[in-house]
């Protein structure tokens, strides 16, 4: 347990070792989102032939069009933010990623890809807890995972908060507070012991916070949305220099069967999505400032969606997709992955992106070059890493077209 | 301490040996114990406590006493027969503040009318209502709709709901129901729409006398779920959750099945109403031309079997997924903008041969080729066990014992997937009056909200404080956005941001800081507040 009014060894740690501690967000686009239609294969033919009405046009002077990135991809228009922080070499783009196992069930697929173990149902934990070293010390939001719900890549042995709002982050009566804290470090019930304590001790640690309004920095604007404003927390916690090391966050609603693009690219429900996903990560980057050299953001979906476009102008569950790495040392500025093509030959059951890079293999390099883990058996059992694309320039790696 | 005082005049019990075996840590060991705690025996005070954790939403005060004296058994009988148990007429009355509720969903969309129907209004397309009443909403609704296209109005004037200021949107929260229905009506009709569906179910889950009635209508919505705020569902998931799921929560599951599947929020949701078969297109488009439907959608057919029925590791492949999508070509909604009835179209329906689950359906059927697949479905084994395991997942434990799964399925299938016969297997069951069931279940937001208003003996005039408390706790009622709908897994709800959520709720409903909940604070404050304590947060 720990005593009122004592000063906790986690914090006077935290707040000496600030500066080299490494941090690593991620990003989960739940719903399945059609990485074609985000990041452009636009010098394939078969993606417009595919894709009669939906398809995102090549690049070109029109208003709407592909923002070309190395004359193969590029990104949707939606995503304009994002060109700088690629053209700074701070951001990678992962094609083809994807999970070994063929479900294109969201929960089973996004249940895989949090365990970090696919086709094992009866993992416990996930792989974003396992990350976390053993160490009782560290402190209480060293893990959080934003909104009402612990994240099932969160949960583990290693205690994790779900954070709704720093602001509301307390018990709105004082003394009652104590009193609870009290109960629940008395319980008998272990896991609500355990969760118990998570929670006073974060309560305490964020009170602090709560008490001035935060202002991002450089004149970084946050638009409108939950995703949006989860970032801009995250960003508040990196810099309260308060423990933190792991944060996820979410963003529902990618599961366009229907009218995924309107009459223009910038019109519809894709459109919309992409426009606070693109402009609350642009703005994270530009409030970290120098301190996104410590900060690494990668971004996943639990599958791409079907190469061709369905009968309703939008797509339905598909296999590989794009992923995302921004910040700390990553050798941004480039696709990577090797590309299967989309002729139908080359499509993964003749309907879907073929996945030519586990998911595991770029979460995996992070793990070791980001957060410094060699050996990641830990944090993804039973899987070792064959060919991680390089996104540190470790290796040579780039995006090989067939 | 105070909390402590309070705990004991909580008439629940808390067994110290039956926690700390719950939860020892060697996963063999608890593997084995668990088995041997799923044959050990409830004491009768025990059992009717049990009950009434299980089969209601909570008790209220002198429950155990009722059922004590009426006898368990027959209790729950009656409980199993819900026409049988003349409803509170308090909750009648409450519902009947809320004229949303029983309106058909044609009424629904007339009444308060949809942003299509405002536009085809001020576009002339359409004549206002003759009825007086409506006429003077709509009048006031298309001039503010035809000044906000215009551009002419501030983000103030504007009546959708994201735009309504945040103190109106306060004030309108702070209201009691009636108020709320009367102003909703005028400024937000939508919203009104939503918000009485929501209310009326906290009104039903804290009042009602067939509790065990409405705890299987949150299952069963939960297990077909639909999201409210997916367009039209905003006004489809009324008649949804009234007419495909209510009268059959303790009915037949086939039923249940093909009410949802031929109701126009579930056809809206998975997209199924647009699904065509894919040389329909040519055919429609001479017809229509700008018709945009033009192929298979198999979204619907993929959850049908995952969610609904077999289970994803049911043994149907993606060809079956296929092959069910054109099954359902064709099951659509009329104008699901503006009344919004199932409709089976012919001339867009897939008439090839098909081949579900090694079952060849001929060639040239009609709307019979889905109804032939809810029947394969529905009486598939894998459903049988499927369904089996959910409701004592729900009911009985995290991971309720084989055993209990087996001889529930056997019920399902025997029966022709009876839902009362499967939940008397269950209730009659040794494991569901076990110790490895007591207490083991951690309530989920809804049932520990509710669980408090009906111990307390709150009075309610406005029940959306406590939906707003549910929703902080991670569970907005009709608004899971997932077709998985909630885990019922009660892990799920073990995490600082719900047990922060539930502590300033018990907070609140203590110092009777929830507009339109009141308690007696002389009798229940300190219960109240014991709410936020661990030994609540189980069942």
């Amino acid at each position: 347990m720990f005593g009122i009014g004592a000063s906790p060894i986690w914090l006077e740690r935290a707040m000496a070792a600030t500066s080299s501690k490494k941090i690593l967000v991620a990003l989960f686009q739940r719903g399945a989102a059609d990485g074609l239609n985000i990041v452009v294969p636009h010098a394939e033919k078969a993606y417009y032939a595919s894709r009669p009405s939906i398809a995102i046009p090549r690049p070109g002077a029109n208003e709407g069009s592909t923002i070309d990135l190395d004359g193969f991809f590029g990104l949707n228009p939606n995503l304009s933010a994002l060109k700088p922080i690629f053209d700074a070499k701070k951001l990678a783009i992962v094609e083809a990623c994807g999970s070994p196992d063929p479900t294109r069930s969201h929960f089973d697929a996004q249940d895989y890809m949090e365990s970090g173990t696919p086709g094992i149902k009866a993992t416990r934990d996930g792989w974003l807890n396992r990350t976390l070293g053993v160490d009782p010390q560290k402190s209480p939001i060293r893990a959080v995972s934003m909104g009402p719900v612990l994240a099932r890549t969160m949960r583990g042995t290693e205690p994790a908060v779900a954070l709704n709002s720093v602001k509301d982050f307390q018990v709105r009566d004082k003394m009652a507070g104590e009193d609870y804290m009290s109960r629940y470090a008395a319980s008998v019930d272990t896991q609500l012991k355990g969760t118990g304590k998570d929670t006073f001790e974060a309560i305490r640690l964020l009170e602090s916070l709560r008490k001035v309004e935060y202002v991002p920095a450089n004149g970084a604007v946050y638009p409108n949305g939950r995703l949006s404003q989860n970032l801009k927390q995250i960003a508040q916690l990196i810099k309260a220099d308060a423990g933190l090391e792991v944060a996820f966050a979410d963003l529902g609603g990618w599961d366009h069967h229907v009218n995924e693009v309107g009459a223009t690219p910038f019109i519809g429900p894709l459109a919309n999505l992409l426009r606070e996903f693109g402009g609350s990560l642009a703005a994270f980057y530009q409030d970290l400032g120098p301190r996104m050299d410590d900060v690494v953001v990668t971004t996943m979906s639990e599958f791409g969606r079907t190469a061709r476009q369905n009968g309703n102008r939008g797509t339905d569950h598909g296999h590989a997709n794009v992923m995302f790495a921004m910040g700390g040392n990553i050798a941004g500025g480039k696709v990577y992955g090797k590309w299967p093509g989309l002729e139908r030959e080359q499509l993964y059951e003749g309907r879907d992106l073929a996945v030519t890079t586990d998911y595991r293999e770029v979460l995996g390099e992070i793990v070791t070059h980001h957060l410094g883990q060699r050996d990641t058996s830990r944090v993804f059992p039973g899987f070792s890493p064959k060919a991680q694309p390089g996104l540190f320039g470790a290796t040579s790696a780039t995006t090989k077209r067939s | 301490m105070k909390l402590q005082r309070a705990l004991k005049l909580n008439t629940l019990r808390f067994s110290l040996a039956a926690i700390l075996l719950a939860f020892t840590p060697l996963a063999a060991k608890k593997a084995t114990d668990a088995a041997a705690r799923f044959k050990q025996k409830l004491t009768k005070p025990q059992k009717v406590e049990h009950a009434l954790s299980r089969l209601t939403f909570g008790a209220k005060p002198g429950d155990a006493e009722v059922v004590s004296k009426m006898g368990l058994n027959k209790w729950v009988e009656q409980q199993l027969n819900p026409s049988s148990i003349p409803e509170n007429p308090e909750l009648e009355n409450k519902l009947a503040l809320m004229p949303t509720l029983t309106l058909s969903t044609e009424q629904l969309a007339l009444q308060y009318p949809t942003p299509q129907i405002l536009a085809a209004i001020a576009k002339g397309r359409m004549n206002m209502p003759e009825d007086p009443a409506i006429k003077e909403v709509y009048q006031r609704l298309s001039e503010r709709y035809k000044a906000r296209i215009e551009g002419k109005t501030g983000k103030g004037d504007n009546p959708t709901p994201q735009a309504m200021a945040d103190g109106q949107r306060r004030r309108v929260g702070a209201m009691t129901t009636e108020q709320r229905s009367e102003a909703l009506k005028r400024i937000a009709p939508q919203q009104a729409v939503a918000a009485e569906l929501t209310e009326a179910k906290i009104y039903r889950a804290a009042l009602s006398n067939r509790q065990l009635s409405e705890v299987l209508a949150d299952f069963w919505f939960n297990h077909f779920n639909v999201f409210l705020n997916k367009g039209a569902d905003k006004w489809l998931t009324t008649s949804y959750d009234r007419d495909a799921i209510r009268p059959n929560v303790l009915g037949h599951f086939s039923d249940l099945v093909k009410a949802t599947a031929q109701s126009p929020a579930m056809l809206f949701y998975l997209d199924n109403w647009t699904s065509i078969a894919p040389d329909a297109g040519a055919r429609i488009r001479r017809v229509a031309p700008k018709a945009r439907a033009r192929g298979i959608n198999e979204n619907y057919a993929r959850e049908l079997m995952e969610l609904h029925t077999l289970g994803v590791d049911g043994g149907y492949t993606q060809k079956d997924v296929q092959e069910v999508a054109r099954c359902f070509t064709g099951w659509t909604i009329e104008e699901p903008n503006r009344g919004a009835k199932f409709r089976f179209a012919e001339r867009v329906h897939d008439k090839g041969e098909k081949l579900v689950l090694g079952v060849k359906i001929l060639a040239g059927g009609g709307i019979e080729d889905g109804l032939k697949v809810i029947e394969i479905l529905s009486t598939h084994p894998a459903t049988a066990k499927f369904i089996s395991r959910k409701l004592a997942q729900r009911f009985v434990a995290d991971d309720p014992p084989q055993t209990l799964i087996d001889r529930m399925a056997a019920t399902f299938t025997k029966t022709n997937g009876d839902i009362k016969a499967v939940m008397h297997t269950m209730i009659q069951s040794p494991e569901f009056f076990s110790q490895g069931a007591y207490k083991a279940k951690m309530k989920s937001p809804l049932e520990m909200v509710a669980g408090a208003l009906r111990a307390t003996g709150a009075t309610l005039t406005n029940t959306l404080p406590a939906a707003q408390a549910i929703a902080g706790m991670g569970q907005p009622l009709y608004r899971k956005q997932e077709p998985t709908g909630y885990s019922n897994n009660g892990e799920e709800w073990l995490n600082s941001a719900g047990l922060l959520a539930r502590i300033n709720f018990a907070v609140a409903l203590s110092e009777n800081k929830l507009p339109g909940i009141r308690i007696d604070k002389d009798r229940y404050a300190e219960l109240a507040k014991s709410m936020g304590a661990p030994e609540w947060q189980r069942r």
